[in-house]
């Protein structure tokens, strides 16, 4: 109980100091960055679930919040639902296609489990691009109305991203109860060894799917969110290349922390809006950073984090 | 069935092949000494291209412009693996594969400054007068390319059997600790894994340039199909790999002519899918007991 309400204090202050954020920065466009922050955060958190504490990688993540992405803007601009309802029916759809996919994908592991992902991601995007009368095909697709909810309006970007702290917070939180429960215990033993965790009466098989069909709904989430911010889906934000980066974004903010995942997240997205004023050489410095980043910080920015705790606080001398 | 079709895409197909399983090989012999799938070897690839065009470009005879190429790209292999490999050996794998990410971003921002973003084209080896053979039209570059992959083929097969260096670098793939315990230098195979693969990605990616034309961003697809194809063939097989490439190739030549030309790769990818689910090994991949 003890570390539930440590949890709980720390979103809450986690939240809070999101949503003041705002008030200490003078231009909307740095808005429109913490948006878009809050949204990888919420793929990152529900990818290290299944790559930092289950040890089960997925190279197509990007797939699930595009999908999602398009799903619900299809659902609402072209099909004329109402928005909550859009929402709702693509993120179902995305948990029901992780789930169905699931199934054959968790037979394979390692280099071969990342293949199939990979193929996966690859045939969503190939199919966003080639199904033009759907999707608008490359040049993608306009006249996704804003997020609304019955009564409620988000057209202010502030009060949209007060919408997305919201939503990130409570991600955050389940995520941290998950880890501390039975489950997030048998993610764990599964990731140490399967064999054992086996032995020990887990279900492998339904551990894995559990997880993953966990983390394409947080991507779905995100997803959903996205379209309905942007008012605009193109296939070349969903493709391989967004997956990879999720994946960065896991591992440079260190396996297995939750909060290792927001920090890598968020880093990642800021990095290269910094990196704009360098222009032609952007690319270059965002590489070198990647990798200088991960020979110098193993354990990711969270182990960085706990490293340099260490090193503030007195050693307690052993007696 | 038009026979002539056929053999025109089986022709093309096994062409193209030809470049993925060289970049396959690449995966795996840089797997097989360090365990690593190297995300920067479709930049390997590019970089053969690209190089081969600027030697050429200097007024160098094609051939020569080629091999220059695939000597510049392994020395850029072997800077990779001292500067970012090797000083973090024994880092976790996802660590070392997401360096590999950061250093293929690293190499596609440099060849986008070196040369810009334009495609560019390699002459042809001899010409470009097609070969008529039963109806099927053969640019004389196929042959190049099949006839060269097949050369380099039989090279590696015989350094692995033959020399000191390949029966080392083949011990490392089998064991590394025993491989240190009968004296074999581990770092000096892994620096010469990623120098070979770096050797023959860009030489599959300098014979493929006049035939498809190249560009600073070509490696990340050459480098997801080369993947594709190693994974098919069954990770760790060099052969296996080389085939997988072949075959993916050919999958997708028939699919871009039989079915549709824009789902070609989906196409190939959904084949590839449906195959690990019923093997999950791959083609020549043995199933490997996994010890507790």
């Amino acid at each position: 109980m003890a570390a539930f309400r440590r949890d709980l204090f720390s979103v809450l202050v986690f939240a809070l100091v999101l949503l003041a954020a705002p008030l200490a920065l003078t231009n909307d466009y740095y808005v429109s960055v913490l948006i878009l922050c809050c949204l990888n955060a919420m793929v990152a958190v529900g990818l290290n679930l299944l790559l930092g504490y289950a040890g089960q990688i997925s190279l197509g993540h990007a797939a699930f919040y595009g999908l999602a992405a398009y799903a619900s803007g299809i659902l609402s601009a072209t099909c004329g639902l109402p928005i909550w309802l859009a929402a709702l029916v693509a993120v179902t759809f995305v948990g029901l296609v992780a789930w169905l996919l699931g199934i054959p994908t968790f037979k394979l592991s390692g280099h071969y489990l990342a293949m199939a992902t990979l193929g996966f991601g690859l045939i969503v995007s190939i199919v966003m691009n080639e199904a033009v009368e759907l999707t608008g095909g490359p040049s993608g697709m306009v006249g996704i109305p804003r997020f609304a909810l019955p009564g409620l309006s988000f057209a202010a970007d502030l009060s949209y991203y007060r919408l997305l702290v919201i939503v990130l917070a409570a991600i955050v939180g389940i995520s941290l109860n998950l880890i501390h429960s039975r489950i997030g215990r048998a993610l764990r033993a599964v990731h140490g060894s399967e064999r054992a965790a086996e032995a020990m009466g887990i279900d492998i098989g339904r551990t894995k799917r559990f997880v993953f069909v966990l983390s394409a709904l947080f991507a779905a989430v995100a997803g959903v969110l996205y379209a309905h911010y942007l008012e605009f889906v193109a296939p070349s934000s969903f493709g391989f290349l967004y997956s990879v980066e999720l994946i960065v974004m896991v591992v440079l903010g260190g396996l297995a922390s939750v909060w290792g995942a927001v920090a890598g997240a968020f880093f990642l997205t800021v990095l290269p809006e910094f990196l704009r004023a360098f222009e032609d050489i952007e690319v270059l410095l965002f590489g070198a950073i990647l990798v200088a980043g991960m020979m110098f910080l193993p354990s990711g920015l969270a182990g960085g984090a706990r490293r340099l705790l260490g090193l503030l606080q007195p050693k307690r001398g052993r007696t | 069935m038009n026979l002539a079709a056929l053999l025109q895409y089986l022709v093309s197909g096994l062409t193209v092949g030809a470049t993925y399983g060289l970049t396959a090989l690449g995966f795996t012999i840089i797997f097989n000494t360090t365990g690593l799938i190297n995300f920067a070897q479709g930049e390997f690839v590019m970089l053969g291209g690209m190089f081969a065009v600027s030697f050429a470009h200097l007024g160098l005879p094609v051939g020569l412009a080629v091999v220059l190429a695939a000597l510049a790209t392994t020395v850029v292999g072997a800077v990779m693996e001292r500067l970012t490999i090797r000083p973090v050996a024994g880092a976790p794998a996802i660590n070392l594969v997401i360096i590999t990410i950061g250093v293929s971003i690293l190499i596609r921002g440099l060849a986008m400054l070196a040369w810009g973003k334009d495609t560019f084209a390699l002459p042809a080896f001899s010409g470009e007068v097609p070969l008529l053979f039963l109806g099927a039209a053969m640019q004389p570059q196929s042959l190049w390319v099949l006839a060269l992959t097949l050369s380099l083929l039989a090279g590696l097969r015989f350094f692995f059997s033959h020399t000191m260096y390949g029966k080392g670098m083949l011990a490392c793939s089998f064991d590394r600790r025993a491989a240190y315990l009968v004296g074999i230098s581990v770092e000096r195979m892994v620096l010469l894994s990623f120098m070979i693969a770096a050797l023959v990605g860009a030489t599959g990616g300098a014979i493929l340039a006049p035939l498809t034309m190249t560009a600073y961003d070509v490696g990340i697809l050459l480098g997801l199909k080369g993947f594709a194809a190693c994974i098919l063939g069954g990770l760790g097989n060099p052969f296996g790999a080389a085939a997988g490439g072949l075959i993916l190739g050919v999958l997708e030549s028939l699919g871009a002519g039989y079915l549709s030309s824009a789902y070609k790769n989906a196409f190939t990818f959904i084949i590839l899918l449906l195959f690990l689910f019923v093997r999950p090994t791959g083609l020549f991949g043995r199933s490997s007991g996994e010890r507790v």
